[in-house]
């Protein structure tokens, strides 16, 4: 792709800093969201939920929220018998409960009627009669053999999923380690606050097709779970995606009240609306899941790492959701920042009677990465390296191959941290600022999309269509949803670029699964590379047919054209142009209707063993952070005084975007480090609200100076990598590092509360170790690992014949 | 979305019409000034008022006179921007104005009121949920319920008093003027709270605050501090407002009073921390002893945001800080 690797100086549209195709409308309030639509005759519905962690239900008594003047229909489990999930693997969800609910907040019935006032007083007559069971409210609960089994399925007694790789023999390669860390780290739950809560509206109209729009980051994925689950074929679903007032990954599963808008609407013959409260939104939940994390790094003296043995915990919730996606990631990336020659990586996910857990930015990468970058912060220590150095020392190499046999391309973290060292002066400051105030360090990774779709199937991953017609105007349609990124503007400027035209001329049509060709959906940073690739195709095959009417026209050869400004032009003579509209007509004209599609799918990964899926991506972005704090030690509170970030974003389409997503990065990793717990008592969510579940607001934030690093990766869309996830997960490591630098205690675990600073404050007086953090990693009933042989090792990515055991025993 | 339940809104002439409304429906009915919190905890069902009562309207509620001499008149019904913001409250009483700055966010402050700030409800993270969550655990004490989750061996209510208003005026012992159908009356600020997170107030339920009478200060010291995760908008727990009045050798304080508030149901007077520091050189070693006084009287629980340990180990930390204020505010040399 050529396009992709075109030079700066080139581009009209791609790399300016443009408003956003649709910041005007969301400025001034204007924008549509689903809550605004309000359709003739709509119903409202409300949802009756539980009240109880983890219950079977007895009875439930409709009879007297029937009576009730102005219900419409009330909707009870058994009549959705069956079940979805996210993942092909974990179709373990009902859209209301049947016999047993597992978490508060679980939906169990749900009501129609004229007004929601209306809806909500019925769901308070409703009668649910609970036989209680015992709750299981923490990892060690779940995996204690004597509390009841919340699921029937899974890889043990309340565990979801078991996961055992190896890459190389780690325990021999440790053995060769002059130094040898081991560490625990816990990384709290938290969950995404977007700010417009979930929200449906269902429309079954007289000639038996449903519509619904919904506030969703995966259209495509919501339409297979309706027709799923309502029975009703998936040609005569449409789901439209309305703009996301946020997403962050709570809105990439389909829900319950999806499903429950769409069955009521086929049950009345009207169309229902749900909208969410605020605390709703925090059982809808799926955000980032509790873990429990063993680390072993082996070093040499000189700083190389020899291998590393890493294990999980993740604590999941009562439902599958993407956890075992997730649980796959609390390892895979392990190895894409530093030289990790052998690595093994041990997973489990549980159980518990909570609301599901699922992909909150970073998705399940965000914990394990606070562990390995605090490890190496003790582990520079030790060496005495400077952990920039050291970082340094290790980096991956671009265009190689890592332990685990994930691709890299671009990798400019060397960048990134020599930016951020010298605009922090770092090297001034680390170690050397008086007691009280220090500077932390940390690197990270992220995905540019999934390698593989959420279910098997050798199809696209984006489709794009453009429609030219005589007026000059141009239409996008592409599956993808703005969920507040811009992808919406990403397509105009893309479109905008090929054709030489103003991107605001550009009519956009998303998220549409009528209109609009598939696209997977807003999660996995994957939009702007695979629908910028598609619409990069799609808009150069309309440009063949302009460019050879234009050749015509202007009676020169095609490769002398060029576009831009409204016009097709003679690059040799300037002068010499058809405007864009006389084009497309003298286009139409030849060729009759102009149309044209482009669709992106990434190539296949070298990993050939099972669970190689969840990792590859087109290309890896990177984030190195140096974050500078003030430990107040009469209080323990934390005061961020700066935080300086450099991102390798490939390249940046609108560098404003760019910034404003690493900059959103930042603010809800603060929030993670600092403030945020989903916390149970009693088996409720202890704070289900925007008041007392403490996140930064705007006026908390420390000052963040943003450095963009820009080396086109060939596979990204005029080089771009991903920017909206991967920068929140360096700052969280960097924090506490800082907090070590300031005061010389180690936290251990987000967030970093000021009684645990105070704690460990006292311990460090007392001559105690000087660590707040988990003391125990529990008894986990990990398979033996399977061995598959780093490519250096000459591996082929496959799974050897041989356990590793059997090798470790051998000493190979 | 919550929706407010269906209720009938009285907009009463004068103060006496709203009293005798306010008499008239009995508790069933309540006043409401900015609405910043009765709103959400009636859509939140913790108040299920049948007749609302609105004052925000009434001239009389917004009063703001007096001079140096004699001390100053504010009406309940100013608003808490139009205090953080008074130039007679920011170079007379500051900790008047500091206090108001703190209280939640720039639009609620619009809203809010001097009067609603001083009679906010008491809170407790198991109370100020939604109806749903509460009857979960079966309600609480202070709601249709018969526990108090926060202690549930204890015959009564614990939820914490949350005003950051009234610590202040407890240090400078202003009085407060109470308007009913019966007449007015004029109470010291100290007598309008009681430490019962259901009966947080005095007053009776006809009884309205109209005005807060601030004595004259003369060259007095004050200072206002207030503990919470986030500055940008919660609520307090746990604050501190110190008033002092120099002694004429301008070595020591004549009079002093450090009260708390947030930590339980009721703010206070620590007095006997107050008591040590009247007449004594303001050094760190008495300083610390009035913190030790002040911890002791302090007994924060489990009922809202951080740990609870932690907080009772800021109270001294709050006296000490508020107190060097104090000082440093002060022309003792």
């Amino acid at each position: 792709m050529s396009r992709n690797t075109q030079n700066k100086e080139s581009l009209n549209v791609v790399g300016k800093p443009l408003r956003k195709v649709d910041s005007r409308a969301k400025c001034t309030g204007q924008t549509i969201f689903v809550d605004d639509l309000f359709l003739p005759g709509m119903l409202f519905a409300k949802i009756l939920r539980s009240t109880r962690p983890h219950a079977l239900i007895r009875k439930i008594d409709t009879s007297r929220a029937e009576a009730l003047s102005g219900v419409r229909a009330i909707l009870l489990g058994h009549e959705l018998p069956i079940t979805f999930g996210i993942l092909p693997v974990s179709q373990d969800e009902h859209t209301l409960a049947i016999e047993k609910v597992r978490y508060v907040g679980e939906p169990v019935a749900v009501v129609a009627a004229d007004e929601e006032a209306i809806a909500e007083e019925a769901i308070r007559l409703i009668e649910v009669e609970l036989e209680e069971l015992p709750p299981v409210m923490s990892i060690r609960e779940a995996l204690d053999p004597s509390t009841p089994e919340i699921q029937a399925y899974g890889d043990g007694h309340n565990i979801h999923k078991l996961v055992s790789l190896e890459f190389g023999n780690v325990e021999e390669a440790l053995s060769r380690s002059d130094v040898l860390l081991e560490d625990l780290f816990f990384y709290q739950g938290n969950t995404h606050l977007p700010m417009e809560q979930h929200c449906a509206v269902a429309l079954w109209d007289p000639d038996d097709r449903l519509t619904l729009w919904s506030s969703t980051q995966t259209p495509h994925y919501v339409h297979r779970a309706l027709a799923r689950v309502l029975e009703v074929p998936a040609a005569r679903i449409r789901v439209i995606a309305c703009p996301n007032g946020g997403g962050f990954g709570g809105k990439s599963d389909p829900f319950s009240h999806e499903i429950a808008v769409a069955k009521l609407s086929m049950k009345t013959g009207k169309p229902v609306k749900y909208t969410a409260t605020r605390e709703e939104v925090f059982y809808c939940h799926r955000g980032r899941h509790p873990v429990l994390m063993k680390s072993r790094l082996g070093m040499k003296k000189n700083g190389t790492i020899t291998g590393l043995e890493f294990q999980t915990v993740l604590d999941g919730g009562a439902y599958g959701s993407y956890g075992v996606a997730s649980t796959f990631y609390t390892g895979a990336l392990q190895t894409t920042t530093y030289q990790i020659p052998r690595y093994r990586f041990q997973g489990a996910r549980v159980f518990t009677n909570k609301p599901p857990c699922g992909p909150k930015r970073g998705h399940g990468t965000p914990q394990p990465r606070f562990g390995l970058e605090v490890q190496l912060d003790k582990a520079a220590e030790k060496l005495g390296m400077d952990p920039a150095e050291l970082r340094l020392k290790n980096l991956v190499q671009p265009n190689s191959l890592t332990a685990n046999w994930l691709q890299i391309r671009t990798c400019s973290l060397d960048q990134c941290i020599e930016k951020v060292v010298e605009a922090s002066s770092w090297k001034q400051k680390f170690r050397r600022l008086p007691f009280g105030r220090g500077v932390g360090l940390a690197c990270s990774c992220y995905l540019t999309g999934a390698g593989l779709p959420i279910y098997w199937n050798s199809m696209p991953h984006s489709g794009v269509q453009l429609k030219l017609d005589r007026s000059g105007g141009v239409t996008v349609f592409c599956g993808s949803t703005d969920i507040g990124q811009g992808s919406d503007s990403v397509l105009a400027y893309i479109v905008a670029e090929v054709l030489g035209i103003d991107p605001f001329h550009i009519r956009v049509v998303t998220a549409d699964t009528d209109l609009t060709p598939v696209d997977l959906g807003s999660y996995s940073s994957r939009v702007t590379l695979m629908t910028g690739n598609a619409a990069i195709q799609a808009a150069e095959r309309a440009r063949e047919l302009l460019d050879e009417i234009a050749a015509q026209e202007l009676k020169v050869p095609k490769e002398r054209l060029a576009a831009a400004g409204g016009k097709i032009f003679d690059c040799e003579n300037p002068e010499k142009f058809v405007p864009f509209e006389k084009a497309v007509q003298l286009a139409e004209s030849k060729f009759g209707t102009i149309g044209t599609v482009g669709s992106y799918k990434p190539a296949e990964s070298p990993g050939k063993y099972k669970g190689a899926g969840v990792g590859p991506s087109p290309t890896y972005s990177y984030s190195a952070a140096v974050v500078q704090v003030q430990v107040y030690t009469d209080t323990g509170f934390i005061n961020v005084e700066k935080i300086w970030i450099a991102h390798d974003v490939g390249r940046a389409l609108n560098p404003l975007l760019a910034i404003g997503q690493i900059e959103g990065s930042v603010y809800m990793a603060l929030g993670e480090a600092l403030m945020e717990e989903q916390e149970f008592r009693h088996g409720l969510h202890k704070i289900p609200s925007m008041l007392d579940y403490k996140s930064p607001t705007s006026a908390d934030m420390c000052e963040v100076e943003t450095f963009l690093v820009e080396e086109p990766d060939a596979e990204g869309p005029y080089g771009a990598k991903e920017c909206g996830q991967g920068p929140l997960l360096p700052v969280p490591p960097a924090l506490v590092n800082a907090i070590y630098d300031a005061v010389g205690i180690r936290i251990d675990e987000v967030p970093v509360t000021p009684e645990k600073v105070l704690k460990a404050l006292r311990w460090r007086a007392d001559g105690k170790a000087p660590r707040y953090g988990p003391q125990m990693f529990p008894q986990v009933p990990y398979p033996e690992a399977k061995m598959i042989l780093p490519p250096a090792e000459g591996g082929d990515g496959r799974v050897l014949a041989e356990p590793a055991s059997r090798l470790q025993m051998r000493g190979e | 979305m919550l929706r407010l339940p269906a209720f009938q809104y009285k907009k009463p002439r004068s103060m006496r019409e709203a009293a005798r409304i306010l008499a008239q429906e009995g508790p069933d009915a309540m006043v409401v000034a900015g609405g910043t919190d009765l709103w959400p905890k009636m859509k939140r069902r913790q108040m299920e008022p049948k007749t609302v009562i609105g004052l925000r309207h009434l001239s009389e509620l917004r009063r703001f006179d007096g001079n140096s001499a004699k001390g100053w008149v504010l009406g309940a019904g100013l608003t808490l921007h139009e205090l953080e913001n008074h130039p007679v409250l920011a170079s007379n009483y500051p900790a008047v104005a500091e206090a108001a700055r703190s209280i939640s966010s720039p639009p609620l402050k619009t809203m809010g009121t001097l009067g609603g700030n001083l009679c906010v409800d008491t809170r407790c993270n198991y109370y100020d949920q939604t109806y749903e969550w509460r009857k979960s655990i079966s309600f609480c004490l202070k709601k249709e319920g018969d526990t108090c989750w926060v202690a549930p061996g204890s015959p009564r209510c614990w939820a914490a008093s949350s005003t950051d208003l009234a610590p202040v005026m407890l240090a400078l012992n202003a009085r407060f003027l109470l308007v009913s159908g019966e007449g007015d009356r004029m109470i010291s600020a100290s007598e309008l709270y009681q430490d019962d997170g259901i009966r947080y107030l005095t007053k009776a339920d006809d009884e309205i605050l109209k005005e807060v009478h601030l004595p004259a200060v003369n060259g007095d010291v004050m200072a206002f501090l207030k503990l919470r995760r986030r500055d940008s908008i919660d609520f307090p727990i746990l604050n501190v407002a110190v008033w002092g009045r120099c002694a004429c050798d301008r070595k020591t304080f004549e009079d002093l009073r450090i009260a708390i508030g947030a930590i339980t149901s009721r703010p206070f007077v620590a007095e006997d921390a107050s008591r040590l520091l009247v007449g004594k050189a303001m050094t760190p070693e008495t300083i610390e002893q009035a913190c030790e006084a002040a911890w002791k009287i302090s007994r924060p629980l489990d009922n809202t945001d951080l740990d609870f340990s932690w907080r009772h180990k800021m109270v001294r930390v709050w006296v000490r800080r508020a107190l060097e204020l104090l000082v440093q505010r002060s022309a003792l040399s």
